[in-house]
């Protein structure tokens, strides 16, 4: 999968997570294994509650591994963080500005203002919101909140981008034009990311590979090398062999599906 | 006729006959009371079907008025009722309808706050404002400072610096043990059940306590504690509420991007607080005044709440109202003043 001329970037080998409850302990991810070269752009895609959210979580040091190895491996520049998250509830501070939050990442590494509000501005204007660096988030939409969250991981530059269903609050056309802006950046960047959805198309839009992941416990199931041709846009979803590989996807997916509505009745 | 549901009865826009119906009605129904001698009565009655008439009037003018007037129509519904009360108030007690000596009519109390202003009570060489009359030579020859060790000796400055003094003794502490509790869970489960149960005590009750304590029980030093004890434990108790209740999210992405512990504290956790710290110091704020004033009423020569407090013995009941008028108008400067400050600390919850 990773050929010679990449480097990996994310290595995960049978990873575990278990959490403690009162009625014993819950396995939310057994022996999941992921390689993720550097520039790859790797969605999850898995039923709801299958523990994908965890390993994002895990990845991003806010949950601790139970057992097994999950590691983001560093760049050349030690002084880069490793990885940012862009998290489903956007988690933009509401008591920040726009442009004071998508430059928080700079101003707690120490950043001189002048720096971090040079950068926070240039994203500010690649996601189109430069007109309201000095709003409040209160006074934005969700889709614009999201863009925030994302300009905020991205001006922080991390060695790794960890995207938590950034797109799964949104109505389904602000959803759409994010997913656009999303490929118009990421295909100017191509910084290394982790994808978390629960949609096929976003994932097989979006991503180098999609992989899916079974429910209770989460573990791999398959993976899909989308070879559909970049730069994409929402176009992209109308061919055929988008429609194959999404059917493909759908194929390998749904038994998992019913399987975790079925636990979940 | 077609008709739109409105969950808000207000806002239907009546034709001007109806307008006038009602206009009418007003005054059919109080010019017939008045003939037929119902005022002495069943005052209250009319006084209430009166009410009812000018809300329905009200109602209807709402939708006939221009959308750009909204906010002088809110304004005169606001400032008009209390004002429409107080001349009801007047004309009810001017007729002898109610007794005006436990009602005085607001006229006389208007005046009585003037008296309190400017002339001395038996037991302190000082009026409500202290002695506003030598402002004017205390000018000219000491300067603005003369006149602030003027105002110093005034009723108003004794409950507004106890007020003052007591808050911001308790509110500071308060606000720091909350964020020990709402971040230390050790800290949190040893203080909380104890916070809890003081919390419930009425402050006053711990009065006597605190005088014994003084070496002064008739000074300022227990005024000044038990305000600040009042607020202490509200301010406390809500900040701790404020620091649980940061959505984890953020605390999540604070340390995602790296905050360190200090950075935490000023960029997540102080602002994600600022909301319930503040309705805190709100409620303490109304505390504070409700409890000196107490105070003032068991153990003071000086103070809104010992002028009060006096007249009520010595039965001069319009000076008492004035001091009542007095304290309320003080709640609400405090109030509004606090409510400043919380815009300017919070520029985001506009």
């Amino acid at each position: 999968m990773i050929g010679p001329e990449m480097t990996t970037k994310i290595v995960a080998r049978r990873a575990n997570k278990i959490f403690p409850s009162v009625a014993g302990p819950v396995t939310a991810i057994r022996d999941f294994d992921l390689e993720v070269a550097e520039g790859e752009f790797v969605c999850i895609v898995g039923p709801s509650g299958c523990g994908k959210s965890t390993f994002l979580r895990i990845l991003a040091e806010l949950e601790t591994l139970t057992s097994g190895e999950v590691r983001i491996l560093p760049g050349a520049d030690p002084s880069k963080p490793l990885n940012n998250v862009v998290f489903q509830e956007y988690a933009i501070f509401p008591w920040k500005t726009v442009i004071d939050n998508v430059a928080f990442g700079l101003q707690m590494r120490g950043a001189s203002k002048k720096e971090r509000y040079a950068t926070a501005d240039e994203w500010l204007g690649r996601v189109g919101l430069r007109k309201f660096a000095h709003y409040y988030p209160s006074q934005l939409s969700g889709g614009m909140k999201q863009r925030v969250s994302i300009a905020r991981a991205l001006a922080n530059d991390p060695e790794v981008l960890l995207m938590d269903e950034p797109l799964g609050a949104l109505d389904a056309q602000t959803r759409a034009v994010l997913q656009e802006e999303l490929l118009r950046i990421w295909e100017a960047s191509r910084k290394t990311v982790v994808y978390i959805t629960h949609s096929i198309e976003e994932a097989v839009l979006l991503g180098d590979r999609v992989v899916i992941m079974t429910a209770h416990p989460g573990t791999n199931k398959a993976a899909f090398e989308v070879d559909l041709p970049r730069p994409r846009t929402i176009k992209t979803s109308s061919t055929a062999a988008f429609a194959e590989l999404s059917g493909a996807i759908w194929e390998a997916l749904q038994d998992e599906v019913r399987r975790a509505m079925a636990s979940q009745l | 006729m077609k008709r739109s549901v409105r969950v808000e009865a207000s806002g239907q826009s009546g034709s001007v006959q109806e307008l006038w119906l009602l206009v009418l009605a007003l005054i059919v129904i109080d010019v017939a009371a008045t003939i037929l001698g119902l005022w002495k009565g069943f005052w209250w009655a009319i006084l209430f079907v009166d009410f009812v008439l000018i809300v329905m009037l009200a109602e209807r003018l709402e939708g006939r008025i221009a959308l750009r007037h909204q906010e002088s129509y809110k304004r005169v519904l606001a400032l008009g009722f209390p004002l429409l009360l107080l001349v009801s108030w007047e004309l009810i007690v001017g007729a002898e309808i109610l007794s005006p000596r436990w009602f005085p009519p607001p006229s006389r109390i208007a005046t009585a706050l003037w008296d309190l202003t400017v002339t001395f009570d038996r037991f302190n060489e000082t009026s409500l404002l202290g002695r506003p009359w030598l402002i004017p030579s205390r000018l000219s020859s000491e300067g603005l400072p003369g006149v602030w060790a003027l105002f110093q000796e005034s009723h108003l400055w004794a409950t507004l610096s106890r007020v003052l003094m007591g808050f911001f003794l308790g509110a500071l502490p308060g606000v720091l043990l909350g964020m020990v509790m709402g971040l230390n869970r050790t800290v949190r489960m040893m203080l909380d059940a104890t916070m809890s149960a003081v919390y419930v005590l009425p402050k006053i009750a711990i009065f006597p306590i605190l005088m014994l304590i003084f070496p002064n029980p008739f000074g300022e030093g227990p005024k000044v504690t038990v305000v600040a004890i009042s607020a202490f434990f509200l301010v406390a108790i809500s900040t701790m509420a404020g620091v649980r209740g940061i959505d984890p999210v953020y605390l999540q992405a604070g340390r995602n991007y790296g905050a360190n512990r200090l950075q935490m504290f000023r960029h997540v956790i102080l602002p994600g607080a600022l909301p319930i710290i503040f309705s805190g110091l709100r409620l303490a704020l109304g505390t504070a005044l409700i409890v000196i004033v107490a105070v003032e009423f068991v153990r003071a020569q000086t103070g809104v709440g010992f002028l009060v407090f006096y007249h009520w013995q010595i039965l001069v009941t319009e000076k008492m109202y004035a001091g009542l008028f007095v304290v309320m108008l003080l709640g609400v400067l405090l109030t509004y003043a606090l409510q400043l400050i919380e815009r300017r600390v919070m520029p985001w919850s506009e």
